[in-house]
């Protein structure tokens, strides 16, 4: 049936799709080419601008994505509120700039290690609280978040305050092109973007979007909620220290400051200005948030004002996001 | 094939189960009655293992299940429709039968099982891409009885499915609970429309308080 008809049901809980049938427009925007597309988009950007600040602020775009993809994975395809992001960002960071500093490792090489790192890190955290009701998750999260800042703050192997420098290239210390780093960032996040959809849409994903719609009724029908939960959580742990993997390749120094409870709103603000749960959502939602206060530098002081004030305009004008989440099971 | 007997379930300090029993036989409708608060829902939920009951022994086709956990009890194709329907209101008619065979993982298998539950409830088949939240409260419930089919039911417990149904839909639904039972299912159904419930049960239970209070044969009851 047409998404019209819903619409003369009373009190639909979601927004019936307007009364159009699929444009041309809505069609490929739906379509599996979208994805390539993007990425197209990405591949020819440094044509059109290829200065270094450019590019700097391109790939840390490109970074931006990769958390929020990662975080969408807790937050839009399972429903888990994850205050806290930021720690499993820091964690990536921190494990592959001490590895490759003080073996003189190049950073590709850590990847394992970060793997083992953060999933040991989202047992250690997601374990315990993910029994509890999911309320509990924001709080212990948002401590968390706190918690890795502090100790990276005062041990003497993340270098305190000053944080960790010498960081080697992805590739060994290559004083690598920028562009060339970016390129290669690009691809290394669009094939983990590739991935976090294709998570979403496995049986694992729908059990995440069960578990998040209705937790109870999904035990009822036979989904270990606890499990899900616990997968959905490591997924994104891993998703983020690799990012923190290519935050420390892109700036060769990290420091405490870096890893704040407001890195840790950002990308959720992305995720939900995006549209939770929508992977070209999320992906457009990073790019915003990541970008808008560099093309709003002109207003000097009052970038964040403005920055807030479009928040707050798309929030109201797409309740739902830039660009929601559609089912695509039929 | 079902067999609880002196089950005692706590909320806390509230005690919502004192000594509840009941038995349900191969391919029998059981009706479970009660007022608000009698225990009725806490009684599927401990069956179902969504609660843990503080004593008592439950009992499914000779294995005692009183400690194990959802996913394994559904797997014995023991399913539970829960008050209230909880369908997915955000999913589609067709995701939300999908959940029902969350456990199946030959996709023909589910297939064959959604189908199956299509031939059943037709209605639903109209409404495949609908959202769940844009149905009606009948065709909601058709839904949750639809999505517990794709489990594949040996002993489906459902509870008040006639709440908030006009009466023409609540004898509809009876009459699907009748169909399923018919093609070999054992139910357990929940009602507090005492009436409704008796025209299709075989035997049933008045609980009060926690325990059972009356039993016996549709008919009198
Ligand atoms: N989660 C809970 N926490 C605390 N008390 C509860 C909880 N669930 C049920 N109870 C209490 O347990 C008792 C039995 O509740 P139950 O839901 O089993 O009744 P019911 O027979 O299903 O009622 P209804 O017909 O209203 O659905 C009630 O006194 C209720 O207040
Ligand atoms: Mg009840």
């Amino acid at each position: 049936m047409s998404a019209g008809n819903g619409a003369a049901v009373q009190d639909p809980p979601v927004k019936p799709v307007k009364g159009r049938g699929p444009t041309f427009v809505t069609r490929f925007l739906e379509s599996r080419h979208l994805g390539w597309a993007g990425l197209a988009v990405g591949l020819l950007a440094p044509f059109i601008i290829a200065t270094p600040y450019a590019m700097d602020v391109m790939t840390s775009a490109v970074v931006f994505v990769m958390l929020a993809v990662g975080l969408n994975i807790v937050v839009g395809y399972c429903g888990l509120l994850d205050l806290g992001y930021a720690a499993f960002f820091a964690v990536g960071a921190y494990t592959s700039g001490v590895l490759s500093t003080e073996l003189k490792l190049p950073l590709l090489a850590t990847i394992p290690a970060v793997i083992v790192v953060t999933v040991l890190a989202g047992v250690i955290i997601g374990g315990p609280t993910l029994r509890l009701r999911s309320d509990y998750l924001a709080i212990v999260t948002l401590g968390f978040g706190e918690i890795i800042r502090i100790t990276a703050n005062n041990l003497s192997i993340t270098g305190g305050p000053s944080g960790i420098y010498g960081i080697p290239g992805l590739f060994g210390d290559a004083s690598s092109d920028p562009v060339v780093f970016y390129y290669a960032v690009l691809l290394i996040v669009a094939v983990a973007v590739l991935m976090a959809a294709r998570l979403g849409r496995s049986r694992i994903g729908r059990a995440w979007r069960f578990v998040r719609e209705d937790e109870d009724a999904a035990e009822a029908m036979g989904i270990n909620t606890y499990k899900v939960k616990l997968a959905a959580y490591i997924a994104g742990a891993v998703w983020g220290g690799l990012a923190g993997v290519l935050f420390a390749a892109q700036l060769s120094a990290i420091s405490p400051a870096s890893f704040t409870f407001l890195q840790s709103a950002l990308v959720l603000m992305a995720v939900v200005l995006g549209g939770m749960g929508s992977t070209p959502g999320v992906v457009l939602g990073a790019i915003v948030i990541s970008l808008l206060p560099e093309m709003l530098r002109g207003l000097a002081d009052y970038r964040f004002f403005a920055f807030g004030v479009l928040l707050i305009i798309v929030m109201i004008a797409r309740p739902q996001g830039l660009w929601p989440h559609r089912s695509r099971e039929r | 094939m079902l067999e609880v007997s002196d089950l005692e379930v706590s909320y806390g300090g509230v005690q919502a189960l004192r000594g509840m029993s009941l038995t349900v036989g191969e391919g029998e409708i059981v009706a479970l009655l009660g007022n608000n608060g009698a225990g009725k829902t806490t009684t599927l939920s401990a069956v179902s293992g969504l609660v843990r009951p503080g004593a008592g022994r439950i009992a499914y086709e000779g294995d005692d299940i009183t400690r194990e956990a959802p996913p394994k009890i559904v797997g014995r194709g023991l399913v539970h429709v829960p008050e209230g329907r909880r369908i997915f209101s955000t999913l589609t008619v067709h995701e939300n039968l999908l959940l029902g065979g969350y456990l199946v993982r030959d996709a023909k298998e589910l297939a064959g099982r959604v189908d199956r539950a299509y031939t059943l409830l037709p209605k639903l088949a109209e409404r495949r891409t609908q959202h769940g939240g844009t149905l009606s409260g009948g065709e909601q419930q058709m839904l949750a009885i639809g999505r517990a089919l794709v489990a594949g039911p040996r002993l489906l417990m459902l509870d008040e499915p006639s709440m908030g149904l006009a009466p023409l839909i609540v004898a509809a639904v009876m009459d699907v609970i009748r169909d399923i039972n018919q093609a070999g299912t054992a139910v357990l159904l929940v009602e507090q429309n005492a009436k409704a419930a008796l025209k299709i049960a075989h035997r049933g239970y008045v609980i009060e308080n926690g325990r059972c209070v009356l039993d016996g044969p549709a008919l009198p009851l």
